[in-house]
């Protein structure tokens, strides 16, 4: 991989010029919390951010789009005129998080909408420093080798330019001048010592290799039944999640009754509907066996299909969830904790 | 279809008939010919049915694939969509996406002898791999067909049924909860009573396929366990919401496995060891 410096001052510069390929978007804060804005004013840009609200998939996914319109009986995909986007920011955890979307929306069934998506933002990743509720050292996900178009890792005052794609390299050459292509012995000595040290920052652990047996062992538990309880299903834990996929669908119909779209947006299995059909039956009728089937399936279910949890211990369930129930509080009481 | 998985395709209602009070036939087929022709599928798969501006939900293909040209639906009116559909004449156009799901092994099936096994609206996946095994005859061993419905009236496809049953090549057996016309010749009771019929079944060259209403699932795995058929040779198939057809939405999730992809056909022993399945 190549690799290059940008000093730190020119990082503003190097984001305005990115405009010329697409929007660009970044960290912004907004009250006490961070989320992912358009950067039409660079001074917005906060790197301090170290988890926005929603994830970067909403670049990904929207909340709601439309798949395709229709007039009569002919159909067109809404495909083209997507906007080409960078986001810049995206820490190692959430870059995992798009590979397992990756893999979840391209490989079986190659899913267009994602693809187009995919192919149109550009990945711009930043390094970070855990706070007391990333556990991302847990899940091997702190570091990220692959599924950015470039990464960038704050090393003082420059950062270390990882290039990941050939995307990348091109949007290196719109301003080569404002990067240096020469890595000293003490830049890499640096990097690996902040390596080390930003490993000794991480102050939770769970350990979640042993999830799929412990899930299977504790299907009948009460614990369910007990989160069931708490739960208040408002999905929000779904929204925030990088890897939360699930949707919806809905047709939009034009008063004059033939034209109209057929749009996607945001689901998820907390919600009471989500499993019910026709005549009423609900398949996943209480709380408990929601929670229950959200924890299978990031545990559990994604270890089987994907060799790999869902959770890349970003740890927004654990800022988010209005009655504490994360992934820490579960993995602990199911391993038998308090 | 489309290299777009979530683009329906335009399909023309060719025929419509009522099956019973609430179930009615559609028989369809692609508006471009071309593709009515090359599009295949198998037993046991479904595909999605929309009315752009109405919805879109899934229905099991009651046709056969060794009949190409026409797809065959038989869709109860239960709510939104299916109301709507109702209301379509032939000649009228409607959005198909698919095939979706599994489908039953046929392959498996060859040299074996099948028992099929259906409730109420079972009927119409299962008419599929019936239609088939008889198209394709001498590729399978014995062919037992058994369908329960309550009343007479509620008993689709009933003549074509009975029509089989003078075919010398099937063991077709038909039943009604309860006669309340008085015309019945058929057997009368559940669909359990007809397994009686079943002598001399040769379990481990046996492979039986259930589909029908939740409640009738228990009763007739235990016949079935009684005959000795592995489990590995029982197939079901399931039902779950779907909003996508190919593993997206998550609507169809059962704990690990999503039923659209992989399913909607189970064998019972993934029933029995993946929970929440039935
Ligand atoms: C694999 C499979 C095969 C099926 N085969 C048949 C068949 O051959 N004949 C038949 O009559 N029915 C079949 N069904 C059931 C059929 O899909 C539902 O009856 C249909 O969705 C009802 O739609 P509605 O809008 O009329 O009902 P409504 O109750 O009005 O639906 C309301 C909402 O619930 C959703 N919904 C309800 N049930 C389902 C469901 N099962 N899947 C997806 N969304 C649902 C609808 O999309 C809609 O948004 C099958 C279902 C599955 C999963
Ligand atoms: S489960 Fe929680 S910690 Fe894990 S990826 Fe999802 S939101 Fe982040
Ligand atoms: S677990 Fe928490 S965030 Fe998720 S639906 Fe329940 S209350 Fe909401
Ligand atoms: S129907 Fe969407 S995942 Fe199965």
């Amino acid at each position: 991989m190549k690799v290059l410096k940008l000093k730190k001052h020119y990082l503003k510069d190097y984001l305005n010029v990115l405009r010329n390929w697409g929007e660009v978007y970044g960290p912004v804060k907004q009250e006490d919390k961070y989320i992912y804005g358009l950067l039409d004013d660079l001074d917005k840009l906060d790197t301090r951010m170290l988890r926005t609200i929603l994830p970067a998939k909403k670049f990904l996914v929207p909340p709601r789009f439309s798949t395709f319109t229709f007039k009569d009986h002919s159909y067109e995909p809404e495909l083209n005129n997507l906007p080409n986007r960078v986001v810049f920011g995206v820490h190692p955890c959430e870059i995992h998080g798009i590979v397992i979307l990756d893999k979840f929306f391209l490989e079986r069934f190659p899913d267009p909408y994602y693809g187009e998506r995919r192919r149109r933002t550009a990945i711009l990743g930043l390094s970070c420093v855990p706070d007391d509720k990333c556990f991302a050292k847990s899940t091997n996900t702190h570091f990220a080798e692959f599924g950015f178009d470039l990464a960038f890792n704050d090393l003082d005052d420059f950062y270390l330019v990882w290039v990941g794609s050939s995307l990348g390299d091109d949007l290196i050459r719109l301003k080569l001048e404002l990067f240096d292509e020469e890595i000293k012995q003490s830049d890499l000595q640096k990097y690996m010592e902040w390596r080390a040290w930003r490993d000794t920052q991480y102050k939770l652990n769970l350990d979640l290799t042993a999830m799929p047996d412990i899930m299977e062992l504790n299907y009948e538990s009460p614990l369910w039944e007990k989160l069931g309880d708490k739960c208040l299903a408002c999905g929000a834990c779904s929204m925030v999640c990088p890897t939360c996929p699930c949707y919806n669908v809905q047709d939009q119909i034009r008063p004059n009754k033939t034209e109209g779209k057929r749009e996607r947006l945001w689901d998820s299995c907390m919600y009471k509907q989500f499993a019910l059909v026709a005549g009423g039956h609900n398949f996943r009728e209480k709380r408990s066996q929601r929670v229950r089937l959200w924890y299978t399936h990031k545990l559990k279910a994604f270890i089987t299909e994907f060799g790999k949890a869902a959770c890349v211990g970003c740890g927004r369930c654990i800022d988010t969830c209005p009655v504490e129930i994360n992934v820490k509080t579960v993995v602990s009481e199911l391993k038998g904790g308090k | 279809m489309s290299d777009n998985i979530y683009l329906p395709e335009p399909m023309r209602i060719v025929r419509r008939y009522d099956l019973t009070e609430d179930v009615r036939f559609f028989q369809v087929r692609p508006v471009d010919m071309e593709r009515a022709l090359k599009l295949s599928y198998l037993p046991g798969q479904f595909m999605m049915v929309s009315i752009a501006g109405v919805g879109e939900a899934p229905f099991s293909i009651s046709s056969t694939p060794s009949r190409p040209g026409l797809i065959e639906f038989g869709i109860r009116k239960v709510g939104v969509l299916t109301e709507q559909l109702f209301k379509l004449k032939e000649n009228e156009i409607i959005g198909v996406r698919g095939p979706f799901g599994n489908g039953f092994p046929v392959d498996k099936f060859k040299n074996k002898d099948i028992i099929i096994v259906v409730g109420g609206l079972g009927a119409v996946p299962l008419r599929s791999l019936l239609l088939y095994c008889l198209d394709n005859r001498d590729q399978f061993g014995k062919i037992y067909f058994l369908y329960g419905a309550r009343r007479p009236a509620e008993m689709l496809f009933r003549r074509e049924f009975l029509e089989l049953k003078q075919r010398d090549d099937l063991y077709c057996y038909l039943t009604v909860d309860k006669d309340d016309t008085g015309r019945w010749t058929e057997n009368i009771g559940v669909v359990t009573t007809l397994f009686k019929k079943l002598t001399n079944i040769d379990p481990e060259n046996t492979y039986v396929t259930v589909c029908g209403p939740p409640v009738m699932y228990k009763f007739v795995i235990d016949e079935i366990i009684k005959l000795g058929i592995p489990k590995h040779q029982i197939l079901m198939t399931l039902e779950r919401r779907m909003h996508c057809g190919v593993g997206k939405c998550g609507h169809c999730v059962i704990g690990s496995i999503y039923t659209c992809i992989d399913g909607p056909v189970f064998s019972y022993w993934d029933v029995i060891h993946m929970k929440d399945l039935i």
